[in-house]
């Protein structure tokens, strides 16, 4: 990777990707395009691989065959620096993850200063400036278990963005939260896609997904069965798989 | 929401700081505690008295002028100060136990570790772990404080004999501390690592300011209570002849033939000892509340 990529043109590419976890193929060969700037969101049944894609982007699952590309070059051949690819691709879980033993604003500040090597004091200003931003302020002296879902939820995206990524993969952010506090964070999530974010969601919030993303692919069996823009989608459907999933959300009432 | 587990039900009637020694369950409580306390000493203490041999034993094990010659010493007559000799008991504990949490971490980490290249070392902290919690310690310290001077080597076969039993008491308590260690290290979840190399973080800094902090917090207990144990089997190396408190102790019994000697050592490893019993509570009991408060925020 070179140490600024280009703020144009296609960010990510992905070709034939494949990965098992034991005999379970989950990923039987995924091909995406995503372009720089763009919001794309992953929905799909539970287990159908929206979580292991995100994680073989980060390089936190290897896979097994294909290839991913950033900007043109390949993350996943051999002699990649997986430390510094990571620095362009923020990942935000499901269940926060935290670090409990530190306060808010040592969350946000260790990997500024250890992997970015900045002065302590220009790390926490900038992340005092986030924290700010995303309505954390009077939060930096709290350690995590002191704070809601939602503010948790809030300082894990915080985190993920002191180190200044190109990309951020949010894996169903707002999954573990209760219904009351999903608006924050979802507030948060429009607010990076409207400042030019590239961004790829797993998630399960069917409305804010027709709301924010460019284009939605459909995940099933390990593939992507459909990928078009929501208006698409949402209300017309080509393959019946995607169609009875769809079928199904309006039952349970989440569209 | 918390991290470290969910709301404890155990604070059925404390007051939330655990179940208490003496619990305060009103004034009629009280009593019924002060006095089963009460008969139970007292019967004891009249067991002892009017045993048969009472007044021998009150002789030989607890005789005021022998506790204090014991405790002070008398080099002319032959014995050494069991107080005095207490203080190489409490240096024996304070090296051994630095080397301890050092060399057991080392040993957890190989243990844990899934490299391809360290297999070797894997097979070889796991028969170390093996052998060393298997041979008494007793063995070790003969073994190590009369086999290494009898390799007659220059300098390592040359140490006093403290030095000796320090490395068997290093020896032996790695291998039970670094299991301490490997519980700690596995207590800490798997997403902690994922979430801390996602932001770029290379593998030895996750361990050093995520991994390791929270891994230690976890087993600060029993890691405590392995220093107790340790405090008093300094004790042991008295075998290989170094004036220690129990050694201290067993040359004036062989000297004057009066074993309160044994009783002055034993209180003086008392009063070692549970001040960091007590500390090791009070790190129970901290925790503990700090994780009722956060599952209750």
């Amino acid at each position: 990777m070179t140490e600024s990529p280009p703020a144009e043109g296609e960010a990510i590419r992905i070709e034939a990707l494949r990965k098992s976890f034991g005999e379970h193929e989950v990923l039987q060969g995924i091909d995406l395009s995503v372009a720089t700037h763009e919001v794309i969101c992953l929905i799909g049944a539970s287990g159908s691989g929206k979580s292991t894609l995100l994680r073989c982007l980060n390089l936190l699952e290897p896979i097994d065959s294909g290839r991913i590309s950033l900007w043109g070059q390949e993350i996943t051949g051999a002699n990649v620096n997986q430390n510094l690819v990571r620095r362009y691709i923020g990942i935000v879980f499901q269940s926060f993850n935290l670090f409990p033993h530190m306060s808010v604003l040592h969350n946000i500040t260790l990997a500024p200063i250890k992997a970015r090597g900045l002065p302590r004091a220009q790390a926490e200003e900038e992340a005092r400036a986030l924290l700010d931003r995303f309505g954390l302020a009077d939060r930096e002296a709290d350690y995590p278990d002191r704070l809601s879902g939602g503010q948790q939820q809030r300082v894990a995206i915080v985190r993920a963005l002191a180190m200044q990524p190109q990309i951020m993969l949010l894996d169903e952010v707002t999954s573990a939260l209760d219904p009351e506090l999903v608006g924050e964070v979802l507030d948060v999530i429009r607010e990076l896609a409207a400042g030019g974010m590239t961004m790829l969601l797993a998630t399960h919030e069917m409305g804010f997904a027709r709301d924010i993303a460019n284009r939605v692919c459909f995940l099933a069996d390990g593939t992507i069965v459909e990928d078009a823009p929501p208006s698409v989608l949402f209300t017309d459907p080509k393959d019946e798989r995607t169609r009875r999933f769809l079928r199904r959300i309006v039952e349970a009432g989440r569209l | 929401m918390s991290l470290g587990g969910g709301p404890i039900p155990g604070s059925f009637g404390t007051t939330g700081r655990g179940p208490r020694l003496l619990s305060g369950g009103g004034r009629r409580a009280t009593a019924i505690s002060t006095a089963s306390t009460v008969v139970v000493l007292a019967g004891l203490v009249a067991i002892f008295l009017l045993a048969p041999g009472s007044a021998e034993v009150r002789h030989t094990f607890f005789d005021p002028a022998d506790m204090w010659q014991s405790f002070i010493g008398n080099p002319k007559k032959g014995y050494y100060s069991v107080g005095a000799a207490l203080w190489l008991n409490i240096r024996m504990f304070i090296a051994a136990e630095i080397f301890i949490l050092i060399v057991a971490l080392v040993i957890a980490l190989i243990r844990l570790s899934t490299s391809a290249v360290l297999f070797p070392f894997r097979v070889l902290s796991m028969i170390y772990v093996d052998f060393f919690r298997g041979v008494p310690l007793l063995l070790i310290i003969l073994a190590i404080g009369f086999g290494v001077p009898a390799l007659r080597l220059p300098f390592v076969s040359s140490q006093p004999a403290a030095v000796y039993g320090v490395v068997a008491l290093v020896l032996s308590y790695s291998a039970y501390v670094s299991e301490v260690y490997r519980a700690g290290l596995n207590s800490v979840h798997q997403s902690q690592v994922a979430a801390a190399r996602s932001l770029g973080l290379s593998q030895a800094t996750t361990l050093r300011h995520v991994v390791l902090p929270q891994a230690v917090r976890n087993v600060i207990p029993p890691l405590l209570n392995d220093f107790i144990s340790l405090q008093k089997d300094t004790a042991l190396v008295g075998v290989l002849g170094a004036i220690e408190a129990n050694e201290a102790a067993q040359i004036y019994s062989s000297t004057v033939f009066n074993y309160s000697s044994y009783t002055v050592a034993a209180i003086l490893f008392l009063i070692l000892t549970i001040p960091l019993a007590r500390f090791t509570d009070s790190v129970i009991d901290r925790d503990r509340r700090r994780r009722l408060a956060g599952a209750q925020a």
